[in-house]
């Protein structure tokens, strides 16, 4: 039999972490950030670009979802036409809490260079958005350092109160 | 803040800026017997319906027809004189000039490899024919033309807009349509899908792209003067690191002032 001699009070402490809940909850969330697919324009190839082995977002946990349902964040990558805002909310409605959003590149964060009739004039008139990502479009690594600045979001919040609501848009 | 709203609505009569002695160039026209093949369409035409005006122009005919009489020289074309590819149809805005659009069928004869176009002038109101019986590509150009312009068609079988959302008011290439859209447009995804009573409490569209506002921690945070969301602004510079200290559970913060460059490869 194996003698295993192990100081625990010198190595590596005891084998025993001691946290909150609530840093233990958001910690799982923030790692297993399940985003959906859905892309709109050009910024889409950048986030295909992220989630593919070179960038891989596989590395945070963050999985892209063909469904709503089972989506923590939905990352808005293009531009937003009037036509597709409702189908958007929709969407983003049927998502589970706790959600968020990024909102990627400048079409989706101000409207960008289509300022014209057919184009909403930035997503936060639409949905809650938690980042705004700069960029036409934002390089794979903008997206992956978005999503980490989601994550250090995330650990911040409280996992055991109720999530503070959020306003409408 | 946005830009004082100047009325669009005579842009077409009144341009912002005009050269008094810039003549337009004109493209040369030629007369239809100057080649063989449109001098016998022509002739074949004129022998059948009434033409108003023929020539050429860049190596393609050009033909005034009737508004009537669409589908009938359409038919023809396509029957007797082997145009058989309607390649583009659409409207030209003339209402500000003449109270008119300007119709065209952009047309293709593969065997003959000659192309023609057929104008008509309609008002504004008038209703024109369908000729997606005849052409199986004028189907969605006319659905087009519709919720582009306003031209009314008679005659197709799923007459509603194509690219415009079914609710949508207006018409927006007509020439007195607004760039930045209409009343109905700015409102338009806030009126349907929070309601009328949410535009005070989501406010008007920011048009102007060169609009900073410092103070606003609403929108913004300034980079390395960031505050929580809706605080007052501060001068103090923040730190931005991505690790947070005890931030995430089994990692180790990396501190900067404590790392070594290695001046070779060990």
């Amino acid at each position: 039999m194996a003698q295993h001699k192990i100081n625990y009070l010198s190595e590596a402490g005891l084998p025993v972490a001691l946290t909150t809940v609530d840093k233990l909850v958001q910690w799982g969330r923030s790692n297993s950030l399940w985003p959906m697919t859905y892309g709109l324009a050009c910024c889409a190839i950048e986030m295909m670009a992220a989630g593919a082995s070179r960038y891989d977002f596989d590395r945070f946990g963050t999985i892209f979802r063909a469904s709503p349902r089972q989506s923590d964040v939905l990352i808005i990558a293009g531009t937003l036409t009037k036509k597709h805002a409702p189908f958007m909310r929709r969407l983003y409605d049927q998502m589970t809490e706790p959600k968020w959003v990024i909102s990627m590149g400048s079409c989706a964060n101000t409207g960008g260079m289509f300022n014209t009739y057919a184009t909403v004039q930035g997503a936060d008139r639409i949905v809650p958005v938690d980042i705004y990502l700069p960029g036409c479009a934002p390089r794979p690594e903008t997206l992956q350092y978005a999503l980490m600045l989601l994550q250090k979001k995330i650990r911040t919040q409280s996992a055991s109160k109720k999530l503070k609501p959020k306003r409408l848009v | 803040m946005m830009r004082k709203y100047t009325d669009k609505k005579n842009v077409q009569k009144k341009p912002y800026y005009t050269d008094r002695f810039w003549v337009a160039p004109q493209i040369p026209k030629f007369d239809v017997s100057s080649d063989e093949v449109f001098a016998s369409d022509t002739e074949a035409l004129k022998a059948n319906f009434e033409i108003k005006k023929a020539y050429i122009q860049r190596g393609q005919l050009v033909v005034y027809i009737n508004a009537g009489e669409n589908v009938e020289v359409l038919t023809y074309l396509r029957d007797k004189l082997q145009y058989n590819f309607l390649s583009e149809h659409s409207a030209i805005d003339w209402l500000a000039k003449s109270g008119e659009f300007e119709i065209f069928y952009q047309m293709l004869s593969t065997s003959k490899r000659k192309r023609m176009r057929i104008k008509f002038f309609i008002k504004e109101k008038e209703p024109i024919r369908s000729i997606s019986t005849i052409y199986k590509s004028a189907d969605w150009s006319e659905r087009e033309m519709y919720d582009m312009f306003g031209v009314i068609i008679t005659g197709h079988h799923y007459m509603k807009r194509i690219l415009m959302p079914e609710d949508w008011f207006g018409h927006p290439l007509r020439k007195t349509y607004p760039l930045q859209g209409d009343e109905e447009a700015s409102w338009y995804e806030i009126d349907k899908i929070f309601g009328k009573e949410y535009r005070d409490i989501i406010g008007p569209e920011n048009r102007d792209s060169s609009r900073i506002d410092e103070d606003d921690t609403y929108n913004f945070s300034r980079i390395h003067h960031e505050v929580s969301f809706g605080a007052k602004p501060s001068k103090e510079i923040v730190e931005t690191d991505y690790q947070e200290e005890g931030g995430v559970f089994l990692v180790k913060k990396l501190k900067k002032a404590d790392s070594k460059i290695l001046e070779e490869r060990p």
